[in-house]
């Protein structure tokens, strides 16, 4: 049976955000299989060439649901908008963003549906109509594979930076239908919004992320690591110690009572690699490793390592990346 | 003001996670309260003592090995605890879990309900929200800040986004989901301890619930594992050592030219 994969296209200050390109890919696969059609479900307004994008990124039909109260973002309205959504299209398989609105959303959309819901999924495998998904457990110290009852639409988060988006297509072309929100009672809104500290990128969506552990001593070492990030264009994490010590803020944990982070590049400095905050960062391409004790667990998994004081060896690595970083 | 909290019972962050037939073999785990749960019930116990008045109910679903689990909440200043028995249910499917929640938090009654964002083993993230759309209530997930006035019936959270907290005015009754960073938990106190075993803890089945435990089985779940794997072991890599300038210029090289990742 032809597949119809719905992806919720989650728009930040009127843009599409990149996870949304990068589910469009993925459900052209899984639709490429059963030779199936791929719906982006758009809620609130959007920008013209917004549409073009996810058209040319791989959506046949774009669901644009209108009303009140979908902007900025109240888990309510947004909720019944989606139920619309897929009342109107029918998608076998319902695809939404693993991010802090998309997590917030699903949960609520599966129960209203009382439908089943794969989160944070890494990886969907589709055969004969068996869709399975892939996603870590106990924050990346295991995975397990799961699949949905009889009940339809099938919901997954997929976590971000998982799929890689294809290529525009320039010729592809979708047409838009527009959908109507009804009235919804709102018991819970969003009043406002405080910006964390600097220009970082959220651990989650990193590219590069260089952590601080306990031999950071202090808050005020963490200086050293800001200055590495800013040359790397990276950002700050670090372990439960230095959490819990209260030297940094747990927005920057990396680990099981943390973040799972999956960057292309990940420094562990001054961590000693304790169970827990490997499960978080395991999954990250490459791993290098900072630290004084040669028998540090983190050097079991680290791509690479020094041996040494990270006093003396981050500032000239510093300066080392700085040189190079510039030509 | 009747403040709920639902508990997990998971394995010990510390613990290695290993297969057993396939499974996740759980014989030598040490089982603790969810750490994001212990968020949810140092909350109710604060906003219990800011209020001077209220009472908070601990409940936690699961084998008779999670009494430990609301013993625990007991020890550390919770009125009550409540023990839903799962016998035969399908415990991994959060549906079903948010069904059982929520035919519980009828029978207590309540007028904020809280636990925890996750439970760290199966990192679902939707037992608590899902129980919010169940009970026809607003929610507020992943809260670092929490204030209530139960005379207004209204509450305000913040709430962990990418880059930052939004601000969230909700109206009471409510559920909210606990993010680390809400607050810094309390130890038990060796009074609390000694008051536990003076506790009763009243044990709710699906029945006592008004549900059908048929609805509620393996074979009826949204959601279920298939099979379970372990990551791939990482490949052992390159140790640099001696003067720190070459180390560093060797490992930029590294970076550069062979995981190119810079």
């Amino acid at each position: 049976m032809a597949a119809r994969i719905a992806v919720l296209a989650e728009a930040k200050d009127g843009a599409v955000r990149k996870i949304a390109l990068e589910m469009l890919a993925e459900a052209r696969r899984l639709a490429g299989v059963s030779g199936g059609e791929v719906d982006a479900i758009v809620l609130g307004s959007v920008p013209a060439e917004e549409s073009t994008r996810l058209a040319q990124h791989g959506a046949d039909r774009i669901l644009q649901v209108e009303g009140d109260f979908l902007e900025p973002y109240a888990t309510e309205a947004s909720a019944e908008a989606v139920r619309v959504a897929v009342e109107h299209g029918k998608p076998e398989t319902l695809l939404i963003g693993a991010t802090a609105h998309g997590k917030d959303l699903a949960p609520k959309v599966a129960a209203r549906l009382r439908v089943g819901l794969a989160s944070d999924c890494v990886g969907f495998d589709d055969e004969a109509g068996e869709l399975t998904a892939r996603r870590p457990i106990f924050a990346g110290k295991a995975f397990g594979r799961v699949t949905w009852n009889e009940k339809r639409p099938r919901i997954a988060t997929v976590r971000p930076n998982t799929f890689a988006p294809l290529d525009p297509d320039a010729s592809r072309r979708a047409e838009t239908e527009r959908l109507a929100l009804g009235n919804v009672s709102v018991r819970a809104r969003v009043t406002g919004f405080e910006k964390s500290e600097g220009e970082m990128l959220d651990l989650t969506e990193a590219n590069i992320i260089v952590s601080g552990g306990r031999a950071m001593q202090g808050p005020d070492n963490f200086e050293l690591l800001r200055k590495l990030c800013k040359v790397l264009g990276a950002t700050l994490g670090a372990s439960r110690a230095a959490v819990d010590a209260g030297w940094i803020d747990h927005s920057h944990q990396v680990g099981q009572t943390g973040k799972v982070v999956n960057p292309t590049l990940y420094f562990a400095i001054g961590i000693s690699g304790a169970i827990q905050h490997l499960a978080g960062m395991s999954s990250s391409r490459t791993v290098v490793a900072i630290n004084k004790d040669r028998d540090a667990p983190i050097f079991k998994i680290a791509t690479y390592g020094i041996v040494g004081d990270l006093y003396e060896i981050v500032p000239i690595l510093t300066e080392e990346l700085q040189k190079v970083l510039k030509e | 003001m009747n403040l709920l909290v639902f508990v997990k019972q998971v394995p010990d962050t510390e613990t290695r996670i290993q297969l057993k037939g396939g499974q996740i073999d759980t014989s030598s785990v040490k089982w603790v309260a969810n750490p994001y749960d212990e968020f949810a019930i140092e909350e109710a116990l604060r906003i219990r003592e800011r209020l001077g008045q209220g009472k908070v109910t601990v409940l936690s679903l699961g084998p008779d090995r999670v009494k430990e689990a609301i013993k625990y909440a007991l020890s550390l200043g919770a009125d009550e605890g409540v023990h839903l028995r799962g016998d035969g249910l399908a415990l991994s499917d959060p549906l079903t879990v948010a069904t059982v929640l929520a035919a519980a938090a009828r029978k207590a009654g309540f007028d904020l309900i809280l636990t925890g964002k996750q439970g760290v083993d199966h990192d679902w993230s939707q037992v608590g929200i899902m129980l919010a759309e169940l009970l026809d209530l607003p929610h507020v997930s992943v809260v670092v800040h929490l204030e209530v006035d139960p005379t207004a019936k209204k509450g305000k959270a913040k709430r962990e986004v990418e880059g930052g907290a939004e601000t969230v005015e909700f109206e009471l009754p409510a559920v909210i989901t606990a993010q680390k960073g809400l607050n810094e938990p309390r130890y038990a106190s060796l009074k609390g301890i000694m008051a536990v075993k003076k506790k009763v803890i009243p044990e709710w089945s699906p029945a006592d619930l008004g549900l059908d435990a048929s609805t509620l089985t393996e074979g009826a779940a949204s959601i279920r594992f298939v099979d379970f794997s372990l990551p791939p072991a990482r490949a052992t890599g390159k140790v640099l050592e001696g003067d720190p300038r070459e180390a560093s210029r060797e490992l930029v090289r590294l970076l550069r030219e062979e995981a190119k990742v810079i």
